[in-house]
């Protein structure tokens, strides 16, 4: 997490902070740098103040302290017509009275650029987008998955520098919303804008971004990388938050260098990697994910720590099997495994051994 | 869709029955039950609005009375040329004796003296005064009735009189319609009244000008409100709303005669204009019984109808299109103008629609305060109702300006598209 956003990032939070009553802080704190050409996605549950740190950045919202920066320069006296920042919004918001060409048109009529160079720019943001043959429709004739392209469309269409999105693929179904995200990250790539996304759904997050950034709390908890944040997320919500993830309380009772030896608290100790716990004594969360715990003991690897555990539930689901245990007295842990031919089907009551590599094992705060 | 009622003939169902036939009876109990449930309703329309729609239609051209009460006259009188300029023959007025002795004894002979009246001022005194006399007509013997009934009144000795009877002897006439738009039927069919008898298409010109006056300053006026109203938390939009529709419970009387305390001469809004100085004393404005009073009073009353649906269509327009719009590049005017106003168009096409519906046939505001400049058609028409009792007349007036609403609903449905208009 950067503590304090660097002058050179295309846009910059610079400890910027919101309130709307004056009472509470949405957004507390917040620095971020986002480099150009960035995918950068804010991920978070709802009221955690992602989207009014984008509603910020568009103009919408003014912070009630800090800077926001865009290429530099401070943007928060700017109204919202002036930042020149493409925007999708969650319901589209195509203009009903409109057709398509005319909703496409929109922005570069205000910005008075001419009839023959408007139309080619209609045409090429119309055919990146694949809807060539619908300029002449209304936006009520379209799906939502079309509806959501020509919003796209016209966030582009006046080849801003930075384009935001507020939660675009919400209302489509899962399908099309994977087609789109693909979609989305390709344009995004291939016309080198900065993209600065936002959304609760963290496959999404995952898939699409170069970055992401986990709110909670009016606060960024971790911006990482999707697959640091995933394996090495920094804390516990972020752990929690970011796909499945197992759970056991216990006390540390040893530190030294990057291993650490918790107490559960029915008394087994394990090996785990301190993440944010510091002294012997401190109470913390050990986190593992389902896909790194292995009960084949002849795959188990060197070093690995192993538990006793009791089968609770087997559930076959086609690709992966999911087995739920209890583990040190935690009813909810959960293991996945590949479907394989030579991988063992778990049966309800059947006592195994489980574990896992240290590195694999986090200890979080508490 | 199309390309399956293409392939031929009817669709059949199961049985070999025409689709078409099939739905028909599959749905025609239920259709039989939603007709139940409306019945009531559409029995008290047809009584209360469409029959006397009908009869006030069916009036302004009804001309019975003439052929009824003059019989033997209509008859004898079908001969005479009346452009000859001589007198009918005496068999039209041994007729004209015989049909006043029945109707002075059926009492009916000033009904039609009236009536004729209507169209050439003067015979109802010449039917009274003879009618005094008529039940005392010996028919067989009094006459020649010719000469008789010239010396009992000289206006059965004016050609002018007989053309009249004969013109309008027919059972259907048009003359209401001619005389609500200033004509009258001429020796040379229809022509238009001298100038100073022109009344009722000044008085409509003046009605639909002022309607739309009204409806102009209406929208003016509620466009604002109505997206306050929409824009405001629920709490406040609420609160505003009853002060919208406080109005509605309190009496049209009270507004109106509130409004004549503010403006009149000696009124409230004279004694502070006069007060501040702006206006001299002597010199008060003169702001009631006036199309300005009219005007005024009016848009006061009419403007709820005009601010809910302007309210309840804006109500509807998410906040986000003039945040897509600002964040395109448009300023705020042109995110209005270009994408927020157009959206509202329906709820300014209900309103305009309803207030000037409503307006075109005002009467007790114009009544009270429009004096002699800002009285409204229908105050004429209320004048032939109960006053002049001229109904054939009212009626004329009415159905035209019935006419009236339906060309211009036709030609906003041509214009803006009735599909477009939204009351909620």
């Amino acid at each position: 997490m950067a503590e304090t956003a660097s002058d050179d990032g295309f846009v910059v939070f610079d400890r910027v902070q919101k309130s709307y009553d004056g009472e509470t802080l949405v957004v507390k704190d917040l620095n971020l740098s986002v480099a150009k050409g960035e995918f950068l996605t804010m991920l978070g549950p709802s009221g955690s103040g992602k989207t009014t740190c984008l509603m910020m950045l568009a103009g919408f919202e003014t912070a009630t302290h800090g800077d926001i920066r865009l290429g530099g320069q401070p943007i928060n006296n700017i109204p919202p017509h002036k930042r020149g920042i493409g925007m999708v919004f969650q319901n589209y918001a195509l203009f009903p009275h409109m057709t398509i060409a005319e909703n496409l048109a929109f922005p570069l009529e205000v910005r008075k650029i001419g009839k023959s160079d408007r139309e080619a720019k209609i045409k090429r943001a119309l055919d990146m987008v694949e809807m060539g043959d619908f300029g002449g429709r209304r936006p009520a004739q379209l799906s939502g998955g079309q509806q959501q392209r020509i919003a796209l469309a016209r966030a582009l269409v006046f080849e801003p520098e930075l384009v935001l999105m507020d939660e675009p693929l919400g209302a489509l179904d899962k399908q099309l919303r994977e087609k789109m995200q693909f979609e989305i990250t390709h344009l995004a790539h291939n016309l080198g804008i900065t993209t600065v996304y936002v959304t609760h759904d963290q496959t999404e997050a995952l898939t699409m971004s170069d970055n992401v950034a986990v709110f909670d709390d009016g606060r960024i908890q971790q911006l990482a990388p999707p697959d640091l944040l995933y394996e090495k997320p920094e804390n516990s919500f972020v752990a929690q938050f970011i796909g499945e993830n197992n759970t056991l309380e216990g006390v540390v009772t040893e530190i030294s260098g990057d291993t650490c030896v918790v107490r559960l608290d029915d008394g087994e100790e394990l090996d785990a990697t301190p993440i944010n716990v510091s002294n012997v004594g401190d109470r913390t969360t050990v986190s593992i994910r389902p896909e790194r715990v292995e009960y084949n003991k002849e795959r188990l690897q060197k070093g690995a720590h192993t538990l006793k555990a009791e089968v609770l539930e087997f559930i076959y689901m086609g690709d992966i099997f999911r087995t739920r245990l209890r583990v040190a007295g935690n009813d909810e842990f959960i293991i996945k495994t590949r479907n394989a031919p030579d991988v063992e089907r778990l049966k309800p009551g059947q006592q195994i051994e489980i574990g896992w590599l240290p590195q694999d094992c986090r200890a979080l705060d508490a | 869709m199309s390309d399956m009622t293409d392939t031929g003939g009817p669709v059949l169902a199961a049985d070999g029955t025409p689709l078409k036939r099939s739905l028909a009876r599959a749905l025609r109990r239920q259709k039989l039950r939603a007709l139940m449930l409306i019945a009531p309703l559409l029995l008290f329309i047809l009584i209360s609005f469409i029959l006397p729609v009908a009869d006030m239609l069916y009036r302004s051209v009804q001309n019975g009375i003439v052929s009824e009460t003059l019989p033997r006259t209509v008859v004898a009188l079908a001969d005479w040329d009346a452009d000859s300029g001589d007198l009918p023959e005496e068999a039209v007025y041994a007729a004209m004796a015989a049909d006043l002795k029945d109707a002075a004894a059926a009492k009916t002979h000033t009904k039609v003296g009236t009536r004729l009246n209507y169209e050439n001022p003067g015979i109802s005194s010449v039917f009274r005064k003879t009618g005094r006399k008529a039940k005392k007509f010996d028919i067989e013997n009094d006459g020649p009735w010719k000469e008789a009934l010239i010396d009992l009144n000289k206006g059965w000795g004016d050609p002018d009189l007989w053309r009249t009877i004969q013109t309008y002897s027919p059972p259907v006439t048009a003359g209401y319609f001619l005389n609500a738009v200033d004509m009258r039927v001429g020796p040379d069919g229809p022509e238009a009244r001298p100038e100073s008898e022109q009344i009722y298409m000044n008085l409509l010109g003046r009605t639909l000008w002022m309607s739309l006056t009204i409806t102009v300053c209406c929208i003016l006026l509620a466009y604002p409100v109505a997206w306050i109203l929409a824009n405001l938390p629920m709490r406040q939009a609420n609160m505003l709303m009853i002060l919208v529709l406080l109005p509605f419970w309190t009496s049209l009387l009270v507004r109106t005669s509130a409004w004549k305390i503010l403006l009149q001469q000696q009124g409230v809004i004279n004694d502070i204009l006069v007060w501040i100085g702006l206006v001299d004393d002597s010199a008060r404005l003169v702001i009631i019984n006036n199309q300005f009073g009219t005007i005024v009073a009016m848009t006061h009353i009419l403007l709820p109808f005009m601010i809910l649906p302007m309210y309840s269509v804006m109500q509807t327009i998410p906040p986000t299109y003039l945040r897509a719009a600002k964040s395109l590049g448009a300023t705020d005017w042109t995110a209005f103008w270009r994408v927020y106003f157009p959206q509202t168009i329906p709820g300014i096409g209900a309103g305009s629609i309803l207030v000037f519906i409503l307006a075109i046939g005002y009467y007790i505001t114009p009544a009270l305060v429009g004096g002699t400049k800002g009285t409204f058609i229908s105050n004429q028409i209320a004048f032939h109702i109960s006053s002049s009792l001229n109904w054939g007349l009212a009626s004329a007036l009415g159905a035209i300006l019935l006419a009236v609403v339906l060309v211009l609903y036709w030609a906003y449905d041509k214009i803006v598209g009735i599909d477009n208009v939204k009351l909620g």
